[in-house]
């Protein structure tokens, strides 16, 4: 889908055509065209200019202004906010590692987040919750990742490293949240407390490493020779992809509990998230399923010729070519979960967009100023969204897989 | 299995435990077994629990009166109709919205599609905003910010605007003219009906003569001509009269009369299906520029007319690619609609909610609501399943 | 193609005939009622925090403060059953639950106290848990805009109504407008801000809900004189904190607790002076601050200063109901009405603690 564009590119002749040229090409190149461009052009601007200058002029940001640790971490306690700072810290790190590793679009990603960084810390206004230590704490994000750019830099370290630290980096993260009962330290904190843009990444990122391993199992049962497997995992598959997520969600948040013993309560975090693996693997599975029908079969054939074990094979022969090959699909389908996990608000759970609910009805005042917070909240999620489907398409083309039409 | 045979002749030298069938069956009971313990183990805890917190699990409820409203019924509903009938009123606000929420997305979706592929820059970068604005923020954040965000500017009562139809537009939804069938409408539509039926088998039989004959039939001309002759037989008979436009008019406080759009579900519908056509739009996108060039740059050269490039050659050719996804997308809106009680429509989901609330039922419910969900998927699939092959078919 | 399907059609049509055998032949036959047991309290002391059912999102009564932290009438309650059982206001843990939610998760004693203003009614009793003491009368109301045209209830006749799904106002609504032969439109969310939001925009005539929540929302209008609270009142809403079935002694405990903020108020017992009163020369002050006799914490397995503690915690019935609504209320300001003591005129009331 992509790559047409950037073949397109490739295509073009490598002296560019002036500027004139370009305009009669691609704005007069018919009369039907010549029209259009005249009657488009005033919407645009008339469109851009309004949305400015609401914006700037007329909106009143204080619902989004005054709350800014509310949309990051929700409740957490205020004086054990140090760990969601080393955690962000420490993604910033592992960022700024890749940069000096692989480059590319890390690189623009990494520049822009210490631009933030050092905006945010020197912005000139007054604000209780942006202090002193908060300036600071944002500015030495920005050392975190040229540090970490130039540890990228050092040849010894090792690709392989860099993805197993960030493999590890939710696992710490949810660790360092949770704290440990009766500890000095840090002591434990209850989920109910996390919310805001915390929740959203952690439901996401967790709901993509759990569900990514149950998709994969699911497919190979799926398409595994014993009929009670295949069909179990047929069945599974097909009623979860059958019902929406809210039913889903719905389902784990309050009818789960009648089903298990009186005594066991599951924390309502986890029975959010175990709800979004459970519906991202169903479809992560028909994903993967697709990709191990387009593996040949002489692949398989010509492993089990060199003497490999059936599981040799399909580790090493088999789920690369077929993960490689629905990549796309995978992607798209770890952007959709991202943009799902929106769903948690209807079952109580405050996540980023639950926070600007709370925020809106905190306040009687604030019911007016839904309009920028609810823009404002589709702004985060776009951007981070975006940057996701940008990522995989730089994925894609790094990894030269072709058109996945 | 053939070549294997001589591998394994010697049976007697194989543990049981190496031997690859026993390991299978062994697997598969085993797997069995824990799959259906731990469905017994939660079925028993549940009784339990059922047992304890005099939870009931029958369907006998759903007899009993709702009680509770339900924002603008499509069908006839009152509070003090049952559960049962609330619950339909639900399944049909659902099929509403995803049945127009998905004619609508394909429709858009292939006109945005082509405005991206269109040699006009600004229309083509428009397109793209679209595309990407839709495709990478939340369904539910798009519905506040429809329903909230962009119903909240448009005037109230008193302030309607009026386009001319009229159409009215204000808070309390769009109201259009519309025409409703007279005492003697009936007869029309029933000529009607006739005649469409007609006309159809008509151009069905024409058509297959000429494909035959390869002689002129004319079918066209003679299903449209006797298609018009029909609907004027029944309009006469119907004493000229078989409509009435209902004019929607202000009666003190609100709009009566007329078609009429609430902002509920018009917010549902509009994010509906304008999230699914910037989704429908890359799928239409790709299967277009998945036709080969040199196949449209023939057809051209043989000297057809660009629309008949576009209907003979391009689209059967990209349908076969774009059928699958497209399916799953409808899929998808249709259950994306589940997302509705967020606004305030009122689909299964929302009266499900509703009915567990009131009645305190949450298993039966609960069940109920998968199962509508469940057979309206598998119905879509099936049906548009048997479509897909015979489109493939055609390919040869 | 269609294999596929055949597993999942077969599952389908066995729990279609399972449903179908369930709705058929277990038709109201009464349960057979096994109290249930639970053990609140010692789960309360294990974990040391009381694992309160709120919210965050009504103003005045659960909500978040800049800091993230939960305040609010309900939550306050909380906060004193908190500091009576565990000596620490702070031991609480607020679980936002949205309507729907409530039932099922005090059915399942997912949550130790459920105060998130939940009317108190019989079904309800009978099927999610014990109510404790009324701590707000409420009373179902409407609200009208002064440009709808619309002057009393008589003339509601073909209006448009906002209202909250899955509480006792959509059914009492309902009941309204049929006991008088009029017709109306309903416009129904599940989120009460919704509810406001819709009808502050005029896609509705009228709202109804809670009176308080009314003021509440009226105070935050951009033009409060543009809309009217009428003086009618079409229901009771007695606003209840409840707890799980089969524990007595902690609702017995959850019960004493408001008891004692009530009767603090009641003998002048504030958040400031309970340390000088605990040398008052009235006796009952002294049993209610566990100075003197004993007020059933022996039974309980409570300190004797423990309702002392919830005092100084959150401070007497007045002070919280003042903190979020009173004159200077953090949220907004709403008359006392039923809510003020007996001997105010009030309906608030509470058995003495002795």
């Amino acid at each position: 889908m992509i790559n047409t564009e950037i073949e397109q590119e490739m295509i073009k002749p490598p002296l560019p055509p002036g500027p004139l040229k370009w305009v009669k090409e691609n704005l007069f190149s018919s009369i039907f065209n010549s029209v259009m461009t005249v009657a488009l052009i005033p919407i645009v601007f008339y469109l851009l200019f309004s949305v400015v200058s609401w914006a700037l002029f007329s909106a009143d940001w204080r619902a989004v202004t005054q709350f800014p640790l509310l949309y990051t971490v929700g409740q957490y306690p205020r004086d054990q906010i140090w760990r969601v700072g080393v955690i962000l810290s420490s993604i910033f790190l592992f960022l700024g590692i890749s940069w000096g590793r692989w480059g590319g679009l890390l690189r623009s990603i990494s520049l822009a987040a210490g631009l933030v960084c050092v905006v945010t810390a020197l912005l000139p206004v007054q604000h209780p919750q942006l202090d002193q230590g908060m300036r600071l704490f944002l500015g030495s994000n920005t050392v975190m990742i040229l540090i970490g750019y130039f540890i990228g830099r050092i040849k010894a370290v090792k690709a392989s490293v860099i993805v197993v630290g960030w493999l590890l980096i939710p696992i710490c993260a949810v660790v360092l949240l949770a704290g440990i009962e009766n500890s000095e330290l840090i002591p434990n904190v209850p989920t109910t407390l996390w919310g805001g843009l915390l929740v959203t990444f952690l439901l996401a990122a967790g709901g993509i490493l759990l569900s990514f391993p149950l998709g994969v199992a699911l497919a190979f049962g799926r398409r595994s020779d014993l009929p009670v497997l295949s069909g179990f995992s047929t069945i599974f598959i097909e009623v979860i992809r059958g019902v929406p997520l809210v039913t889903i969600l719905f389902m784990f948040s309050i009818i789960l509990a009648l089903f298990l013993p009186v005594e066991s309560r599951i924390d309502r975090l986890v029975r959010a998230l175990m709800a979004v693996t459970v519906f991202s693997a169903a479809y992560s599975a028909e994903n993967v399923r697709g990709g191990l029908q387009s593996v040949p079969l002489g692949q398989i054939e010509a492993a089990k010729a060199l003497g490999m074990s059936n599981l040799k094979t399909t580790v090493f022969i088999v789920l690369p070519q077929a993960l490689r090959a629905v990549l796309p699909a995978i992607a798209g389908q770890f952007i959709s979960l991202f943009k799902d996990t929106t769903l948690v608000v209807i079952i109580g759970i405050n996540d980023f967009l639950g926070i600007g609910r709370s925020i809106i009805n905190s306040d009687p005042e604030f019911v007016q100023l839904r309009t920028e917070v609810y823009i404002f909240i589709a702004l985060i999620y776009w951007i981070f969204s975006y940057l996701m489907s940008l990522a995989s398409r730089r994925l894609e083309t790094a990894m030269g897989i072709s058109d996945n039409l | 299995m053939t070549n294997n045979q001589p591998l394994i002749s010697d049976k007697a030298n194989i543990p049981f435990y190496r031997d690859e069938r026993i390991i299978k069956i062994f697997a598969q009971v085993l797997s069995a077994v824990i799959i259906v313990g731990i469905l017994i183990w939660a079925i028993i805890n549940f009784f339990k629990a059922a047992d304890a917190r005099n939870m009931t699990l029958t369907f006998s409820f759903l007899k009993e009166s709702a009680g509770f409203p339900i924002s603008n019924p499509p069908i006839d509903y009152d509070p003090s109709m049952s559960f049962a009938r609330a619950f339909q009123v639900g399944l049909v606000n659902t099929l509403l919205v995803s049945g127009l929420g998905i004619i609508f997305a394909t429709i858009f979706g292939t006109l945005i599609a082509l405005a991206r592929l269109s040699s006009n820059w600004i229309l083509s970068r428009i397109a793209l905003v679209f595309i990407e604005f839709h495709r990478n923020i939340p369904l539910l954040v798009l519905l506040f910010l429809w329903y909230f965000v962009v119903f909240g500017m448009v005037p109230q009562v008193k302030e309607s605007i009026k386009w001319p139809g009229p159409i009215f537009l204000n808070k309390r939804g769009i109201y259009i003219a519309w025409p409703r069938l007279t005492e003697t409408g009936g007869i029309f539509v029933t000529m009607a009906a006739i005649g469409i039926l007609v006309s159809i088998i008509v151009f069905i039989i024409l058509r297959k003569r000429r494909k035959i004959t390869g002689k002129a039939t004319y079918y066209l001309p003679a299903s449209l001509g006797l298609l018009i002759v029909f609907f004027l037989f029944g309009w006469l008979l119907s004493g000229g009269t078989p409509f009435q436009m209902d004019i929607p008019s202000f009666t003190g406080i609100n709009y009566q009369g007329g078609l009429r759009l609430t902002p509920e579900f018009a917010g549902m519908f509009l994010s509906l299906s304008l999230y699914t056509a910037a989704f429908i739009a890359e799928v239409v996108r790709g299967g277009i520029q998945a036709v080969d060039k040199g196949q449209i740059e023939a057809a051209r050269a043989i000297g057809l007319p660009p629309m008949q490039v576009l209907s003979l050659v391009i689209m059967p050719q990209a349908l076969r690619i774009i059928i699958p996804p497209m399916i799953s997308q409808y899929l998808n809106l249709t259950k994306n609609s589940s997302l509705a009680l967020a606004i305030g429509f009122q689909d299964v989901f929302a009266v499900g909610k509703i009915v567990i609330n009131q009645a305190g039922r949450a298993v039966p419910v609960f069940a109920l609501i998968m199962l509508t969900y469940l057979s309206l998927s598998l119905l879509t699939s099936f049906v548009l399943n048997i479509y897909n092959r015979r489109i493939q078919f055609v390919t040869r | 193609m269609y294999r596929k399907y055949f597993p999942v059609l077969a599952i389908f049509i066995v729990l279609a005939l399972v449903l179908t055998a369930c709705g058929s032949t277990a038709a109201d036959e009464p349960a057979e009622v096994v109290a249930v047991e639970e053990d609140i309290l010692n789960r309360v002391l294990d974990r040391g925090k009381v694992v309160c059912g709120g919210r965050t999102d009504l103003a005045g009564f659960g909500m978040l403060d800049a800091d993230g932290r939960n305040e609010g009438f309900d939550i306050d309650f909380c906060r004193a059953v908190a500091a009576a059982v565990l000596g620490d206001p702070e031991a609480v843990e607020v679980v936002p639950l949205t309507a729907s939610d409530r039932g099922p998760v005090l059915q399942t004693a997912e949550v130790d106290i459920l105060s998130r203003n939940v009317t108190w009614t019989s079904s309800r009793d009978a099927q999610w848990g014990n109510f404790t003491n009324v701590m707000f009368y409420d009373g179902q109301g409407f609200m009208i805009r002064k440009d709808s045209g619309i002057g009393s209830t008589d003339e509601f006749d073909g209006a448009t109504v906002c209202v909250t799904s899955g509480t006792t106002t959509e059914q009492n609504l309902s009941d309204f407008f049929r006991q008088n032969g009029m017709e109306y439109e309903a416009v129904i969310f599940e989120e009460t801000a919704a509810v406001y939001s819709a009808y502050e925009e005029g896609r509705c005539d009228i709202t109804t809900s809670d009176k308080s929540q009314l003021a509440s929302v009226r105070s935050g209008f951009a033009n409060p004189d543009d809309h009217i609270i009428l003086d009618i009142t079409i229901s009771k809403e007695p606003l209840t904190p409840a707890v799980p079935h089969g524990d007595d002694t902690w609702f017995d405990i959850v019960k004493i607790v408001s008891f004692a903020l009530i009767n603090a108020e009641e003998l002048g017992v504030t958040q400031a002076n309970v340390e000088e009163m605990k040398s008052s020369d009235n006796i009952n002050v002294l049993r209610l601050l566990g100075e003197e006799g004993d007020w059933g914490y022996t039974d309980l397995g409570l300190a004797p200063d423990a309702l002392a503690k919830a005092i100084s915690a959150v401070g007497n019935y007045g002070e919280i109901y003042d903190r979020y609504m009173g004159p200077n209320g953090i949220s907004f300001t709403l008359p006392r009405g039923p809510n003020l003591n007996w001997y105010d005129g009030g309906l608030i009331y509470a058995p003495p603690i002795k």
